[in-house]
C-alpha cells in the first residue's frame, strides 16, 4: 500500500492484463462506486482526500469536479477527458502509468466520469507515446468486453463511451482548453476563460480535464478511503507522488514516494546522488517551466506549498538537475527554444517575445552577446508574466530563465565578457 | 449605466461593454489590434493592456486586457499607469521585430492603424539585431493585394473572412512565430466580400489592388460622401479621386445601412467612371454623316431644343440608375404624362407592385443594418447574395446572433467572440430559403426549398394562410411535404421577436412579392411584428417608382408608334439591356429623334442621334432612394470636365433654350430638390437628406481635400506655374479645397474618417456616438416611407397554379451574378474579369435527356429569337426549369420569366 500507483507495474514485463489487474484488486473500486450510486458522495470523498491535480497546477480535483452543473442542470453529453499529452521537457511520469498499468487509468477514468455523470470520455494521448497507445487501446477493448465501458456498465444503468485520441503533437495541447480545441479539430489555441470548461467545454458542453496521474489516484481513494489516502502523504496534499530525476545523477529514474518527500531524499537516496566528477549547481523541480532552485535548497519538501514557498513550483514533480559541467546559458537556451517553437502563435508576447529571447540566448552562447542583452532578458521575465499573456505557456517558459539570471548571473556575464561560452572547448 | 473609474476620475458608461469599448467611446486613446467592433474581442494581440485595481487601497494593480474585461460598475483602472504604458510599448516592440517597416513603399502608409498605434504607444527604438522573418506572397485575384511580411498576426482577417463573411478559402497556417495568413494555394479570393479585408487588416498585408493601378495616398485624395450605385441597398461609400480620376471606393460607415462592410461589387465596381467607355462630349449623327461628330455644348443644346420644339410630342424615358433630380428634371421637361420608367413593362409592373406593398402594406422595411438582428427570416425567391450582397452578408449573421443569445443566457458577454464563433458553427439560425435554385446562403439555412417561382409563391401563400387561417387566402392542393414546410416556417415567424420576410424583384415574379406581403399581413393580423425587405434591381429603383411613370419601355414605344410623339429623350439608360430586340427595333423605327443622355457609351448612346455627356455619380451630386425608402444624398467627388454635366443640368438648359419657365429657378441642386419636394408629397422630406449648399461651418464649406493635401501649387506646373483655380461647387456645402473646418461635419457630409492620432479607417471610432453605434448627430439619410398605423389588412388573392412541367415547354427563370448582372460594375476591369460568359442553366437530368453534357451547348428559343449558349448543370433547379443569367455582358436581353424551348446546340450536334 506504500506504492499504490506503481504496485502493479513491472518494468520490462509489459502491463498487467485485465485478469492480472482484476486479481490484484482491480475494478473493485469501480464496482463499489456503481453500487453506492452516489456521485455527490464520491466527489466529496475525493475532496476529502486532498488530491490535487498532478498535471502541474495542483488544483484540488474534487473541487474541479464539483463545478460541473449537477444532474439535470447539465447540458448533456458531459465529457470527461484524460490529459495524457505529456510533453513537458524532463517529464515522463504519465508515460510510466500509461505503459505500465493502463487499467488503473481506465478504472479511474470510469469512476471520475461517473462522479460528474459524464457520457463520453477521451484519453488525449501524446503522439510519440506509441507504446502507451498500444497498451491503452488494448486495455480499453478489454474493458469494453468486460462491460466496464459501454452501455449500462455492470448493470448499473450508467453508460460511458471511452475513446483514445492520439494528438497530432503540440506541447500546447497539454493546456486544457487548447486540448479541447484540438479535440474538436481546431487549431490548438487556448480558450479565453470564462466560459470555463466545466460549464462550457468540449463542443460547448460541460467538460472536465484531468491529468493521467491524478486520475490513477482515484481508484485508490475509492478503495482505501480518503483518510487512508491522506495518510500516504507527508504533507497536506493527499497521496503519493511520482517523482522523477533526470540529469547527471547516478540513477536517473522515477519513484513513487509519499507526497512531500524532500529533494535530498529523492536525489540522494533514490537517484544515487550526482555522478562522479559532477557537482550539483541547480534543480528545476517540476518540469521545464519551473524556476531553478539552488544547490543548497535540498531540504525543500516536494509538495505544492513547500516548493512554492521555496520560490518555484512543484509542477509535475520531475526534476532536471544542472551540473557544473553543463552551461546554464545553454540549458536555458535549450528550454526557451523549445517553448518558442511550441508557442501556438495566438498572443503577441509569447509568439514574438520567446523567439527573441531564444535568439539572444543563442547569441550569448555563441559568444556574440552584448551587455544590454541581459537587460532585455530580464525585462522579458517581467513582461511575460501571468495575465500579460493569453495562457500560462510563456510565463512558465521564462521561469527557468528568470531564476537562472539570478543564480547564474556570473555565468551569463562571463559569456558576454569573454565573447564565448566558457563550457565550450 | 455603470460608473467606472479611469485614472481616478469617474465616468458613466453603458452596461454590457468591455473596457476597450468603454474607453474608446469616452474618447481615450487605448491602442488595439485584434479587437474590431463588428468582430468582438479575442484577447490575442495584448495591445489594449490597462491596469486594474482591486480597490482604492490597491496601489500595485494588475495588468488586464481592456477588450477582455467587462466595464463593470465601480471598476478601477488606469490607462496611464507606467507599467501598462510600458507593456503597451513592448507589444509594439514585439510586433515590430518582424514588421518590415516599409511604410514609404506600402500602400497602407498614411492610413495605417499599425503606424497610428506605434505612435500612440510611444515605442520608437528597438535593440533587435536579428534578421526579420519573410514570407512568399500570393496572388489573390484582381481585388486584394497580399504582402505577408507586414503581418502582425492579429487574426482579424481570418475571423472576418471565415466567421463573418462565410469564406472558406482564407485561413491561418503554421504556428508560433511563423503564422501564415493566406490561401492553401494561390488564387482569387472566392468570397464576394473579400475587399473588406483591406479595411479589416490593421496594416498593409491586404491592400486594394485596383488602387495600386493608380495609386494615391489617402492624404492626396479628394473625397466626398457618396452612395453605392451597384444595387438597391444604398450602402454608403467614400470614393476618392485625384487629377480627375477615381482612385478607389471605401466604406462609409452608416450604422443604419451598411455598417462596417461593403461587397466587392460596391468596392471594386467604380472603375467604369475612368474607363474608355465614357461619353466625353456631345455627339451627333445625321443621315448625311452617320459617324458621330462632336458638338459644342451650345450646339448640342440648340439642336435638342429645335427637335423638341418641332416635335408633335416628346417623351422621356427615365432610369433607375439616375438620381431623383435627373429623373425629375426629365419628367418636368416632357411632362409627367410623357415620362416613362426605363424598364420593360413587366419589370415596371413588378417595381410598382413593390412600391405599392411598401407604401400601403402593413409591414415596415427595416434599415439594412437591422436585417442582421432578425431572429427568423424567410427568403422568398431572392438570391440576395447575387442581387443585394450586403443583405446576404447580414442574413449570414443569424447563426451568430443565435449563438450570442445563448451565450448571453449563460452570462457570457456578447463581445467575447471565441465562444460565440465556436457555438455558431454548430447552431443554425431560423433562416428559411425558397429560391429557384441553390444560393450562397443555403449553407446557413435551416431549410431550403428550390422550385419554379409559381411554386415558391404557393409556399409563401401557404405560410400566410397557416399563420392566419381565418383571413389569408388558402392554397389549394398543397402536397403534404409543402404544407409541413409551410407550417414550420410559419411557426418560426410567429414565435420570433424580429421576423423578417425577404423578397424582391430578382425573380421578376409578382407572385413572390404578393406572397411576401400576405405573410406580413397575416403576422400583423395575429398581433405579431412583421418586417419586409424587398431587394430591387438598381440604386434608385424605388426612387423612380415613387416618382411615378406612365409605363415601361414597351408602352413608351407604343406612344411613339401611335404618332403622338416623335422625339424621345433617354436618360442614363441602355434600353437594349432591358427589353427585347423587337421593342428597341420598334422604338428606333418610330422615333424621329432619339436623344440619349449618359456617361457611358452603350448600345443606346451608339444608336442615338444626339448624345449629351452626363456626369457619373462620382462627378455629380444628387439623391437616390434605396430599397428601404431612405433618401440618401451623394456628392460630387471630382468635377467633370466641361461640357460634361449633370443630366438634370442638361434638361434645365434645354428648358431654358425653349424659354420654358419651370426650370428657371433651378440655379443649384437645392432649388431642384425644393421643387421636387413641393411637387410630389412623398418627397417632401427630400431636402433634409443632407444640409444644403448654404451650410457653413466656421465660415467655410466642408473641405474635400485633407489637411495634408500636397502639391496643390505643383499640379499642372509643367503647363502653367500659376496655381489652377479650384473648381467651384455651387450645389453642395463641400469645397474642392483643403481649407476649412476639418472637424466632424453633419454626418451626411462626412467626406473622410480622420481624427488626430487616428489616420486609418479606425478613426471611425471618433465619429460615433458610441462604439458601433450611430454617427454623432445621427446616421445620414431620411426615410420617406413608414407603414401607416391605419393601413388595412389586404390580401393578394391571385394564388398561382402549380408549375406544370411539360415536355418541350421550358420555363426560363432569371439568375443573377454579383459580378456581371449589374450594368456599371461590369464595365470596371476587375469586375469584368469575373463576369461569367452567357450560359443556360439546366438540371443535369434535363440536360441528359437532351443529350447535352457538361460544357456542351444548347439552343434556346425564347421571345421569338434563338440563342446558342453553353450549358451549366445546376442540380438544384427544378426539372423543366432553365435558368438564364441576367444582364451579362454579351448575353441576350430577355424579358424573363418566359417560356420557350431548349434543344441540343448546333455546335454539339
Amino acid at each position: 500500500m506504500d506504492h499504490p500507483l506503481t504496485a502493479n507495474i513491472r518494468p520490462g514485463e509489459g502491463p498487467p492484463d485485465i485478469e492480472a489487474y482484476g486479481k490484484a484488486g482491480g475494478y473493485r473500486a469501480l464496482q463499489k462506486v456503481l453500487k453506492e450510486a452516489d456521485p455527490k458522495g464520491l466527489i466529496q470523498t475525493v475532496m476529502d482526500s486532498h488530491l490535487r491535480g498532478r498535471g502541474g497546477a495542483g488544483f484540488p480535483t474534487g473541487r474541479k469536479w464539483s463545478f460541473v452543473p449537477p444532474g439535470d442542470r447539465a447540458a448533456h453529453p458531459v465529457y470527461f477527458i484524460i490529459n495524457a499529452d505529456e510533453m513537458e521537457p524532463g517529464t515522463f511520469k504519465d508515460r510510466l502509468l500509461l505503459e505500465g498499468n493502463p487499467h488503473l487509468l481506465i478504472e479511474g477514468t470510469i469512476i471520475g466520469a461517473y462522479a460528474i455523470q459524464a457520457d463520453i470520455a477521451y484519453i488525449f494521448l501524446r503522439q510519440e507515446y506509441t507504446l502507451a497507445k498500444r497498451s491503452c487501446s488494448r486495455a480499453i477493448a478489454r474493458a469494453y468486453e468486460r462491460g466496464y465501458l459501454g452501455k449500462n456498465i455492470l448493470g448499473s444503468g450508467y453508460s460511458l463511451e471511452l475513446y483514445l485520441h492520439t494528438s497530432a503533437g503540440r506541447y500546447i495541447c497539454g493546456e486544457e482548453t487548447a486540448l479541447l480545441n484540438a479535440l474538436e479539430g481546431r487549431r490548438a489555441i487556448p480558450r479565453a476563460k470564462p466560459p470555463f470548461p466545466p460549464v462550457t467545454g468540449l463542443w460547448g458542453k460541460p467538460t472536465i480535464v484531468n491529468n493521467v496521474e491524478t486520475i490513477c489516484n482515484v481508484p485508490i481513494i475509492v478503495e482505501h478511503g480518503a483518510d487512508r489516502f491522506r495518510e500516504l502523504s507527508r504533507s497536506v496534499d493527499g497521496g503519493t507522488k511520482l517523482y522523477g530525476v533526470s540529469g547527471r545523477v547516478k540513477r536517473p529514474g522515477l519513484w513513487e514516494l509519499p507526497m512531500g518527500a524532500t529533494i535530498r531524499e529523492i536525489l540522494e537516496e533514490h537517484a544515487g546522488g550526482m555522478r562522479d566528477g559532477f557537482k550539483l549547481r541547480g534543480i528545476i523541480p517540476g518540469g521545464a517551466s519551473t524556476d531553478f532552485l539552488a544547490a543548497d535548497q535540498l531540504d525543500v519538501k516536494m509538495d505544492f506549498d513547500s516548493v512554492a514557498a521555496a520560490g518555484s513550483r512543484l509542477g509535475t514533480g520531475t526534476m532536471i538537475i544542472l551540473d557544473d559541467r553543463t552551461c546554464p546559458v545553454g540549458m536555458v537556451l535549450n528550454l526557451i527554444r523549445f517553448f518558442a517553437r511550441e508557442s501556438c502563435g495566438w498572443c503577441t508576447p509569447c509568439r514574438e517575445g520567446l523567439p527573441w529571447l531564444a535568439r539572444i540566448l543563442e547569441a550569448i552562447e555563441n559568444g556574440e552577446g552584448r551587455p544590454r542583452d541581459l537587460d532585455i532578458l530580464r525585462r522579458h521575465t517581467g513582461l511575460l508574466a501571468p495575465g500579460h499573456t493569453f495562457c500560462a505557456l510563456a510565463p512558465g517558459a521564462v521561469e527557468p530563465l528568470q531564476s537562472a539570471l539570478t543564480l547564474f548571473e556570473e555565468d551569463f556575464n562571463r559569456h558576454i565578457r569573454e565573447n564565448r561560452c566558457p563550457w565550450r572547448k | 449605466m455603470a460608473t467606472i473609474l479611469i485614472d481616478g476620475r469617474p465616468y458613466e458608461v453603458k452596461d454590457g461593454q468591455n473596457l476597450l469599448q468603454a474607453c474608446l467611446t469616452l474618447g481615450f486613446n487605448v491602442p488595439y489590434f485584434c479587437w474590431h467592433p463588428a468582430l468582438g474581442s479575442i484577447g490575442a494581440c495584448r495591445q489594449c493592456a490597462v491596469k486594474r485595481f482591486k480597490n482604492e487601497k490597491d496601489t500595485g494593480g494588475e495588468i488586464v486586457m481592456a477588450c477582455m474585461t467587462p466595464a463593470e460598475d465601480s471598476i478601477r483602472i488606469s490607462i496611464d499607469d507606467p507599467e501598462a504604458v510600458g507593456f503597451r510599448a513592448s507589444v509594439i516592440e514585439w510586433l515590430m521585430l518582424n514588421h518590415p517597416h516599409d511604410c514609404p513603399v506600402c500602400d497602407e502608409g498614411g492610413e495605417c492603424h499599425l503606424q497610428d498605434m506605434t505612435v500612440m504607444t510611444g515605442h520608437a527604438y528597438r535593440e533587435n539585431r536579428f534578421r526579420k522573418r519573410t514570407y512568399r506572397n500570393q496572388d489573390l485575384g484582381p481585388f486584394v493585394n497580399h504582402e505577408m511580411n507586414r503581418c502582425i498576426q492579429c487574426y482579424r482577417c481570418v475571423r472576418y473572412y471565415r466567421t463573418y463573411a462565410g469564406g472558406g478559402d482564407l485561413n491561418v497556417f503554421s504556428s508560433h512565430d511563423h503564422l501564415y495568413f493566406g490561401r492553401s494555394s494561390e488564387g482569387r479570393l472566392q468570397n464576394d466580400f473579400s475587399g473588406n479585408l483591406v479595411e479589416i487588416c490593421p496594416t498593409g498585408v491586404f491592400t486594394d489592388k485596383t488602387l495600386k493601378n493608380h495609386y494615391t495616398r489617402k492624404w492626396d485624395m479628394e473625397t466626398a460622401p457618396s452612395v453605392c450605385v451597384h444595387c438597391s441597398l444604398g450602402c454608403n461609400t467614400i470614393p476618392g479621386a485625384r487629377y480627375g480620376k477615381l482612385r478607389r471606393v471605401r466604406n462609409r460607415y452608416n450604422r443604419d445601412v451598411n455598417g462596417y462592410f461593403l461587397c466587392d461589387r460596391g468596392r471594386y465596381g467604380y472603375e467604369f467612371v475612368n474607363g474608355p467607355l465614357t461619353v466625353q462630349a456631345p455627339l451627333a449623327k445625321t443621315s448625311r454623316a452617320p459617324e458621330p461628330v462632336a458638338l459644342s455644348g451650345e450646339e448640342a443644346l440648340a439642336r435638342a431644343a429645335a427637335w423638341i420644339a418641332n416635335s408633335p410630342g416628346v417623351i422621356g424615358i427615365g432610369s433607375p440608375r439616375a438620381s431623383i433630380e435627373s429623373n425629375f428634371a426629365l419628367r418636368t421637361l416632357v411632362g409627367p404624362d410623357n415620362f416613362y420608367a426605363g424598364l420593360s413593362d413587366k419589370d415596371f409592373e413588378i417595381l410598382n407592385l413593390a412600391w405599392e406593398v411598401l407604401r400601403n402594406g402593413v409591414a415596415r422595411t427595416p434599415p439594412l443594418s437591422e436585417t442582421a438582428q432578425a431572429d427568423a427570416v424567410f427568403v422568398l425567391g431572392e438570391d440576395a447574395g447575387n442581387t443585394s450582397p450586403v443583405l446576404a452578408l447580414n442574413l449570414r449573421q443569424l447563426a451568430r446572433r443565435k449563438a450570442a443569445g445563448l451565450m448571453e443566457e449563460a452570462k457570457i458577454p456578447t463581445w467575447n467572440d471565441s465562444p460565440i464563433t465556436r457555438l455558431a458553427e454548430s447552431e443554425k439560425g431560423a433562416l428559411y430559403l425558397a429560391t429557384p435554385c441553390a444560393t450562397s446562403l443555403d449553407d446557413m439555412a435551416l431549410k431550403t426549398f428550390h422550385a419554379a417561382p409559381p411554386d415558391l409563391g404557393r409556399l409563401g401563400f401557404a405560410v400566410a394562410s397557416v399563420i392566419s387561417p381565418a383571413n389569408a387566402p388558402k392554397v389549394a392542393d398543397l402536397i403534404p411535404e409543402e404544407l409541413r414546410l409551410a407550417e414550420k416556417i410559419a411557426r418560426a415567424l410567429k414565435s420570433a421577436a424580429r421576423p423578417l420576410i425577404v423578397s424582391g424583384a430578382g425573380s421578376k415574379s409578382r407572385t413572390l412579392i404578393e406572397a411576401a406581403a400576405n405573410i406580413c399581413t397575416a403576422l400583423r393580423q395575429i398581433g405579431r411584428p412583421a418586417q419586409i425587405i424587398l431587394a430591387l434591381p438598381e440604386a434608385n429603383s424605388l426612387g423612380l417608382a415613387m416618382l411615378g411613370a406612365s409605363g415601361g419601355i414597351e408602352t413608351a414605344s407604343g406612344e411613339l408608334l401611335s404618332g403622338r410623339a416623335a422625339t424621345v429623350i433617354v436618360l442614363e439608360n441602355n434600353l437594349f439591356r432591358r427589353c427585347s430586340p423587337e421593342t428597341t427595333r420598334d422604338l428606333w423605327g418610330a422615333a424621329k429623334h432619339v436623344i440619349a443622355i449618359d456617361h457611358i457609351v452603350n448600345a443606346t448612346t451608339s444608336r442615338a442621334e444626339l448624345v449629351l455627356p452626363a456626369a457619373s455619380f462620382a462627378q455629380s451630386s444628387g439623391t437616390m432612394v434605396n430599397n428601404e425608402g431612405r433618401a440618401q444624398r451623394f456628392f460630387r467627388v471630382f468635377s467633370p470636365k466641361a461640357p460634361i454635366k449633370e443630366s438634370w443640368r442638361w434638361m434645365r438648359d434645354i428648358m431654358g433654350a425653349l424659354w420654358r419657365p419651370e426650370a428657371a429657378g433651378w440655379h443649384g441642386l437645392d432649388d431642384l430638390i425644393a421643387a421636387i419636394a413641393a411637387a410630389i408629397p412623398v418627397f417632401s422630406a427630400l431636402p433634409s437628406a443632407a444640409p444644403g449648399a448654404d451650410f457653413r461651418r466656421a465660415g467655410g464649406k466642408v473641405p474635400r481635400q485633407s489637411h495634408r493635401y500636397s502639391g496643390r501649387t505643383a499640379i499642372l506646373a509643367q503647363i502653367d506655374v500659376d496655381e489652377p483655380k479650384a473648381p467651384e461647387d455651387p450645389d453642395t456645402p463641400l469645397a474642392f479645397s483643403m481649407e476649412g473646418d476639418h472637424r466632424q461635419p453633419p454626418s451626411a457630409l462626412i467626406p473622410k474618417f480622420w481624427a488626430p492620432g487616428w489616420n486609418s479607417i479606425q478613426s471611425l471610432n471618433r465619429f460615433q456616438q458610441e462604439i458601433g453605434g450611430p454617427l454623432r448627430g445621427g446616421d445620414p439619410g431620411v426615410r420617406l416611407i413608414e407603414p401607416s398605423p391605419q393601413a388595412k389588412a389586404r390580401y393578394f388573392t391571385a394564388i398561382p397554379a402549380r408549375q406544370v412541367v411539360r415536355v418541350g415547354k421550358w420555363v426560363f427563370v432569371p439568375l443573377h451574378h454579383v459580378f456581371g448582372s449589374e450594368e456599371l460594375s461590369a464595365l470596371s476591369p476587375g469586375v469584368a474579369g469575373l463576369c461569367p460568359k452567357p450560359y443556360v442553366a439546366l438540371h443535369p437530368e434535363d440536360a441528359a435527356a437532351l443529350g447535352i453534357t457538361e460544357g456542351g451547348r444548347a439552343r434556346v428559343d425564347v421571345d421569338g429569337s434563338a440563342y446558342d449558349l453553353s450549358v451549366r448543370m445546376v442540380p438544384t433547379l427544378s426539372r423543366g426549369v432553365a435558368g438564364l443569367p441576367v444582364g451579362l455582358p454579351g448575353g441576350p436581353a430577355l424579358d424573363l420569366p418566359a417560356s420557350g424551348k431548349v434543344s441540343r446546340g448546333i455546335a454539339d450536334e
